[in-house]
């Protein structure tokens, strides 16, 4: 579990992350959404200690980060694979790791061959591509066999079937009852892995939700009513609260309601349906709508490069 | 999965050097797991004993009759100090800045979160390892020069007074050299700047001396890091320069200075 409390970070001018406050629950993946530079890494560099909080606190397992002598017991981060000396071997990289933390040496042979890396263990990471690098961070990250794992961006760079791989893989440490945050700045990679989000835009929470909820605050999604009797339905839906359009098709579009209450409402009533199904946005489209006006810049309309500040 | 109580610190009894144990095995590791910390402390022996071997078979030669009265020759055989200390230093100022010049200081902080302990193990792994090689590189120097040495002139023996101790002494002014740079690369967190920066304090005081006025140079001029600091590798001590001990501490001072800094520091600011 981690959690966060009127979490701010300053950098002169800059506010980069601006009264955060959200909780990341164990047995989930955690999607950490927002566009370039609103905030994800610098709160997850607060999260692992490396930066100090301007105001606020954040928490793993209930005590802050530096409380813990052996952290990587219980966090295991990744948050720049490329962060590493090029001239260590990759098996000599995780020893050193290992012995920071009491770590015994066998869990080094372990994550390799979780990771795929045993082969070229003993090659000096300098010559990784992009993708083993990520692999080793991901290694470096479950080498203690942490409760929590945080990962900054990790599928940049990876091939598809490393994305394949490192999704299936964070799957099942999440339902192994880990506590999983990952961060994108792109909903289309997020929308298939993670169970819940929590969406910044400028530093500032914008969402903290499951899919079903972000789903449902998006505009756009509806359900679709088909009835002989439609201006009957129409009335008793409204009656119960929802918004009710009719379309020049005669069909009934039905905002603020869901279909089992539209159908059980027209059983209740003997109205016979034609059709009846939801029309969800797409969680991309809602995710830019909610980011719409927190992004830093712009490219589409060329108006303002920055409408920030 | 649960929380397991031996992780956590239990500040009222251990806080300080609970994991020194660990991070002492992890900063050695790293120090022994790069090629450049072989390559470094073998190109230190190679400038020493090269030098010591060219003196020792040029020199004698070329003796004018003031040298022979003045010339310490425990001092000339370890006259390649003069350029390995500028591998130690860089050894010292890689050992930490590489680390922040790659950005693996945020992986290293965040397996130990107490800075100041990264540090300890730092200064101590690093400290240990050069004395080890720096006396090494000096005595293997000393047997070379005399090994070679034709003639009675700059002949001194091991059991001499002071032999041992400047032997020793040119040892530990190559590994506080070391502490120097490793002090400036934690101040400055960048290996190119932080080298730039020791050659600056070592070099630029002994030039600017010179062109002080006579009184002043002969005030200042001892208590320059290089000039303070040589004055180990003598066998006898020379008019006008600070006794060995006091020169070797003053010297200190400068790594000392430097590494007490690097402590304030790295606890303030962001990683
Ligand atoms: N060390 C730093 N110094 C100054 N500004 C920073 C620093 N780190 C991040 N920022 C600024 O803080 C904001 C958030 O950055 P970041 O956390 O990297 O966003 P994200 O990871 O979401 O792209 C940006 O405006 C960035 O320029
Ligand atoms: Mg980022």
């Amino acid at each position: 579990m981690i959690e966060a409390t009127g979490l701010s970070k300053r950098y002169g001018e800059t506010v980069a992350v601006d009264d955060l406050s959200f909780i990341v629950p164990p047995g989930q993946v955690t999607g950490f959404l927002g566009p370039n530079g609103s905030g994800k890494s610098t709160t997850m560099r607060m999260i692992i200690g490396l930066d100090s909080p301007t105001a606020g606190v954040v928490t793993v397992n209930g005590r802050r980060y530096g409380e813990y002598i052996r952290p990587l017991l219980q966090v295991g981060a990744l948050l720049d694979a490329r962060a590493i000396h090029g001239g260590r071997s990759a098996y000599n990289h995780l020893l050193w790791l290992a012995l920071s933390n009491g770590i015994a040496r066998r869990r080094v042979d372990e994550v390799l061959d979780q990771v795929g890396l045993r082969s070229v263990a003993t090659k000096r990471v300098g010559g990784f591509s992009l993708g083993m690098s990520q692999r080793l961070g991901i290694a470096a990250a479950m080498l203690g066999n942490p409760s929590i794992l945080v990962f900054d961006e990790p599928v940049n760079g990876l091939d598809p079937e490393g994305v394949l791989w490192f999704r299936t893989l964070i799957k099942s440490l999440a339902s192994q009852g880990r506590t999983v945050l990952l961060s994108s700045h792109l909903m289309s990679e997020m929308a298939i892995t993670a169970d819940r989000f929590i969406i910044i835009g400028r530093g500032r929470l914008i969402a903290q939700t499951s899919v079903e909820e972000l789903l449902a605050r998006g505009d756009g999604g509806f359900v679709l009513v088909r009835s002989s009797q439609a201006s009957a339905l129409a009335a008793m839906l409204k009656n119960r609260g929802a918004t009710v359009e009719c379309q020049t098709d005669g069909t009934l579009r039905v905002t603020a309601m869901t279909t089992e209450t539209v159908g059980a409402i027209a059983a209740d009533i003997a109205i016979v349906l034609m059709e009846l199904s939801a029309h969800s946005p797409s969680l991309e489209a809602t995710y830019m709508q909610l980011t719409g006006d927190s992004v830093e810049y712009r490219t589409s309309d060329g108006a303002s490069a920055s409408d920030e500040r | 999965m649960q929380t397991i109580p031996d992780d956590i610190t239990r500040h009222s009894r251990h806080s300080l050097t609970a994991g020194l144990g660990d991070t002492l095995r992890a900063e050695f590791c790293k120090l022994r797991s790069v090629r450049s910390t072989y390559w470094t402390l073998f190109a230190a022996l190679a400038f020493n004993v090269t030098f010591a071997a060219v003196e020792a078979i040029f020199l004698p030669g070329r003796l004018s009759e003031h040298d022979k009265a003045t010339l310490d020759g425990v001092r000339v055989s370890l006259g390649g100090s003069h350029l390995s200390q500028i591998a130690f230093s860089v050894l010292g100022v890689l050992f930490i800045a590489s680390e922040y010049t790659t950005g693996m200081i945020r992986v290293t902080l965040a397996a130990v979160p107490r800075r100041r302990l990264v540090l300890t193990a730092k200064v101590t792994v690093f400290a240990a390892t050069a004395v080890v090689a720096g006396i090494a590189v000096s005595f293997i120097a000393y047997f070379v020069f005399q090994g070679l040495l034709r003639g009675e002139n700059l002949r001194s023996s091991i059991g001499d007074p002071g032999v041992v101790r400047a032997l020793i002494g040119g040892g530990l002014y190559l590994a506080v050299l070391g502490l120097l740079g490793l002090g400036l690369g934690a101040i400055i967190r960048a290996s190119a700047g932080a080298i730039a920066a020791l050659f600056s304090l070592l070099f630029v005081p002994q030039v600017l001396v010179q062109l002080l006025p006579d009184s002043w140079k002969t005030a200042i001029g001892p208590y320059v890091p290089m000039e303070a600091g040589s004055q180990i590798f003598s066998q006898h001590r020379e008019a006008g320069a600070l006794s060995p001990w006091v020169g070797f501490a003053v010297f200190s001072l400068y790594a000392g200075i430097a590494v007490i800094i690097a402590f304030v520091l790295i606890d303030r600011r962001d990683a």
